[in-house]
């Protein structure tokens, strides 16, 4: 047990973090911030993708101790005052959601995209989003969601 | 119609992308325990001594349970009732739960699961379809013969078919398991209540078939037992039959400790223990008249059920009704089998049986093209079928079958014309080809569909305005209470944004079946449109005090009041308050049974669904021929399921079927060493990803169903089943390689081509 201090969605947070606890589990089981899905608990799926310092990382894969002085973007810190981000928005006006459970992951791993590249094409888009799976929806209206969000200029 | 082929926005979707959805995993209650379970090594054996003394030793535990706990009955009810929730005496199948670990964190109960020395005698066993026809081992289940089901059609007299055919030839056909890979796990939360009731909260397809397993394991009446539906991540059939497994795991512990119990699976669990696929071994001989009239078909097929029988005779008889694919042929004899074997029971996903048979029906089909010298689509063309045909089971189509125009779509979408060339013509090590399939899926559960033919749903209206929707059929992520929200609109004349659709409750209505074989957009919808009418009537009246025009000229439109189109000062809600002030009754039961269907078991004929949805798949490939390399380049599906009531959301199911689809036929293998998985995660078990999925064209084909909701049939299964034929077809065209087995991976190919 160690306490750790950090950013979580733009708030310094402090937490005494059991040895064990891996990041996921810190985040839905300390701060019950359950929109960070456990999906396989290997770094497989995707579904569990947070933002640690303007990268895209598999929260279950790291520990909770790991992050002490790091700055954590989860799926509740993207809308602000219950404005959804244009991402979020993209993705429902594409219908880019199914069963919801890989979107959270889904959504940050295109902020993250989007950081970096503001009009990717369909090949990086693919490839930024290639660790996250999704079981429904079969990715196209994912890809049209996010090409939708090309800056143009 | 205002809402009916309108795509509105998901009513959840704004839930789902701002992570406030809760999925089951996301509960949390007081003083909840955690679960985890302690399964069979190997295929078969005999519990001789099961030493829990480390394990209860250990702080934190709770309580340990095993078969001699259960309250109630140790069964998992689905068809027969074959299956115990806790394996005593004796395992059939490694991974098969035998206790039930609780403790006060998930960590310290896996730990428990690790202290648990199972001392077993190892029993002979049987893990393929071949030996299990050879019975190496007698009697390995609850039917004679290790054969848990078999059924049968005989129509007209194949033998003479044969006889005057032209050609006619037989093939062998193999498939391979398919795991659902919902991103969801299976999970399930049980609350126990004082005067002994209890209530569980979970991930699932078929509220009605948990709290039937629930009441079995815990002894209490189905009044007792409430099953509240939790946002499902995905479910696909595999939330079908198991989610009354893994509310048995919680709800024993949940009664006995008196608190409530959290059983959520982890991945590599899920895939080795839970439902998938059945394999199949198909054999498979058709005959032609030379110009191309298909005169007999003759199938022997069996499926790999695993250790208990599941919805495996279900499957089984879905699987035998489509098996001589979509096609007027008087000749048919049909042999269907489901065999036991010791491992993990098989039973619902998506297609139900279908896929199998629709692999090695397709298959044939593409081979009798090339020895009749015929295109691929011309003998489709002479042997679909059309409004006044037949079925195989001899169902007379008077309606509502668009096959034929989805065939030409799906050839012109693929560019059929230019493309199709044969396989002699093609040079080079990158080999490009293109391929078909059709298919025709009954809707609904069908003539052995039984008293769950039905459903219910109960509508409320509020005083201002706002409804209340409560149904039995569950939204897994295909967008069904999107749906029933347009339907209920609709109806009512209401706007849909005015419209809740309930979370699942069992208490709030009644047993509707299951969520399954694609029923829930004409069965609950019209159980939804029977209990807006019953509002509507009063609505009509109190418009028509309100307004002084007669009820029959006056309709209801999205919140609008209208007479011989034109809008009236009044609103919606000005009408609902009226009413409220007359005291009329606006809160109604909806009730709709399945319209009705036939069937003969010793001769496999009859109206075997109410209603038939048709696809025609086509596909185009590169192939690597030095590797086996197959790359989809382009998907086509043009798909009948009647009036699509929300067409973005339909073209969503289809780009997501399709998918899978291709997963099963080029990519999806699950390995096993002695009857264990050994690939169980995704780094392992590959489903399709980003990087690997193709351009898919989406056709929707609208042949509308006089019965169906807005002339509705429906659609969840369709675009899968076609999909791996189709690419298999184009690889036989891009190389003259023929697959007869899925999935066609690389090495399979590369094998089929030596030979």
């Amino acid at each position: 047990m160690g306490k750790i201090n950090f950013i979580l969605n733009g708030k310094s947070v402090e937490f005494n973090c059991p040895d064990n606890w891996t990041l996921l589990r810190m985040l839905r089981d300390g701060f019950r911030l359950t929109g960070t899905k456990r999906g396989c608990g290997k770094g497989e799926c995707g579904a569990c993708s947070v933002i640690l310092d303007n990268k895209i990382v598999n929260s279950c894969l790291i520990l909770g101790n790991q992050i002490d002085g790091t700055e954590i973007t989860t799926i509740e810190g993207l809308s602000s005052n219950g404005e959804l981000d244009r991402i979020q928005q993209a993705y429902i006006d594409y219908g880019a959601i199914q069963c919801g459970f890989c979107t959270p992951g889904m959504v940050l791993a295109t902020k993250v995209l989007l950081m970096k590249n503001k009009s990717p094409n369909l090949e990086e888009v693919r490839e930024a989003l290639s660790g996250n799976l999704c079981r429904c929806t079969g990715y196209r209206k994912i890809f049209e969601a996010v090409l939708s969000l090309k800056d143009e200029k | 119609m205002s809402f009916i082929g309108k795509s509105i926005q998901r009513i959840d979707a704004v839930s789902k992308v701002n992570g406030s959805a809760k999925f089951i995993d996301d509960y949390y209650f007081d003083s909840m325990l955690y679960a985890r379970i302690f399964r069979a090594p190997v295929p078969r054996g005999r519990i001789k001594n099961l030493d829990l003394s480390a394990a209860e030793k250990l702080a934190g535990i709770k309580g340990i349970f095993t078969a001699k706990d259960i309250p109630g009955a140790n069964i998992v009810p689905v068809v027969e009732k074959d299956q115990p929730l806790l394996a005593d005496e004796v395992f059939n199948f490694a991974g098969e739960a035998i206790a039930i670990v609780v403790a006060d964190d998930p960590d310290i109960a896996e730990e428990g699961v690790s202290l648990i020395k199972l001392d077993y005698e190892e029993l002979p066993s049987i893990l393929t379809i071949e030996d299990s026809i050879n019975k190496t081992v007698p009697d390995i289940c609850s039917k004679p013969d290790n054969i848990f089901s078999h059924y049968k059609i005989r129509k007209g007299d194949f033998e003479k078919g044969f006889k005057s055919s032209d050609i006619s030839f037989e093939e062998e056909y193999k498939t391979g398991y398919q795991e659902h890979a919902y991103l969801e796990t299976q999970g399930m939360i049980a609350v126990p209540n004082p005067e002994k009731t209890i209530t569980v909260y979970g991930s699932m397809q078929c509220p009605f078939y948990v709290q039937e397993g629930v009441s079995e394991i815990t002894g209490y009446p189905l009044s007792d037992v409430r099953i509240i539906h939790t946002t499902t991540g995905g479910a696909f059939g595999g939330k079908e039959d198991v989610p009354s497994i893994i509310a048995g795991f919680a709800s024993v512990p949940a009664v006995i400790l008196n608190k409530p119990v959290k059983m959520v699976f982890d991945r590599a669990e899920d895939i080795m223990t839970t439902s998938k696929r059945h394999p199949a071994w198909i054999k498979f001989k058709t005959g032609f008249s030379k110009a191309g009239k298909l005169l007999a078909i003759k199938v022997e097929f069996y499926f790999n059920a695993g250790a208990y029988s599941t919805l495996t005779p279900i499957v089984l008889w879905r699987g035998l009704v489509h098996a001589m694919g979509p096609y007027a042929c008087d000749n048919i004899h049909i042999d269907a089998y489901a065999v036991a074997t010791n491992t993990v029971p098989c039973g619902a996903f998506r297609g139900f049986g279908t896929p199998q048979v629709i692999f090695a029906c397709e298959t044939q089909m593409d081979i009798a093209a090339e020895k009749l010298n015929l295109s691929p689509i011309d003998l489709r063309q002479i042997n679909i079928l059309k409004v006044g045909d037949s079925t195989g089971t001899s169902h007379d189509l008077d309606e509502s079958v668009g096959l034929e125009k989805s065939l030409h779509l799906a050839a012109d979408g693929i560019d059929w014309k230019n493309k199709f060339i044969p396989p002699s013509e093609k040079t080079g090590r990158k080999r490009r080809g293109v391929g078909i399939s059709t298919l025709f899926y009954g809707v609904g559960l069908g003539a052995k569909g039984g008293m769950l033919r039905r459903a219910g749903a109960f509508i409320q209206v509020y005083r201002d305005g706002s409804v209340n929707v409560a149904v039995g059929t569950t939204e897994m992520g295909q967008g069904s209470n999107t749906v029933f929200a347009q339907l209920t609109a609709e109806a009512l004349g209401c706007s849909p944004d005015n419209v809740t659709i309930l979370p699942i409750d069992t208490s709030r209505v009644p047993d509707s079946g299951p969520t399954v074989a694609s029923r829930s957009t004409v069965m609950t919808g019209n159980a939804i449109r029977n209990a807006a009418d019953q509002i509507k009537h009063y609505l009509l009246l109190g418009a028509s005090e309100l307004s002084g025009k007669p009820e029959e000229a006056i309709e209801l439109i999205d919140g609008r009041v209208l007479t011989a189109g034109n809008e009236l000062k009044i609103s919606f809600i000005d009408v609902v308050e009226h009413c409220f002030n007359q005291r009329y009754h606006l809160t109604s039961q909806g009730w709709f049974k399945a319209p009705s269907t036939s069937w003969d078991d010793d001769t496999g004929l009859g109206n075997a669904y109410f209603i038939y949805s048709f696809v025609t798949n086509t596909a185009e490939v590169e192939v690597d021929i030095e590797t086996g390399e197959v790359e989809v380049l382009n998907l086509v599906s043009a798909e009948d399921f009647g009036q699509p009531i929300n067409p973005k959301m339909a073209e969503g199911q289809i780009e997501g079927g399709v998918i899978q689809g291709m997963g099963y036929g080029i990519m999806e293998n699950l390995y096993s060493e002695k009857g264990i998985f050994i690939n169980p995660g995704f780094s392992t078990y590959l489903i399709p990803t980003t990087m690997d999925v193709p351009l898919v064209k989406p056709i929707i084909v609208n042949e509308g169903y006089s019965k169906g909701p807005y002339k509705a049939k429906g659609l969840g299964e369709c675009p899968l089943m076609g999909v791996a034929p189709a690419i298999t077809n184009a690889i036989y065209n891009a190389t003259g390689i023929r697959v007869r087995e899925i999935p066609a991976l690389p090495e399979l190919i590369i094998k089929q081509k030596k030979e």
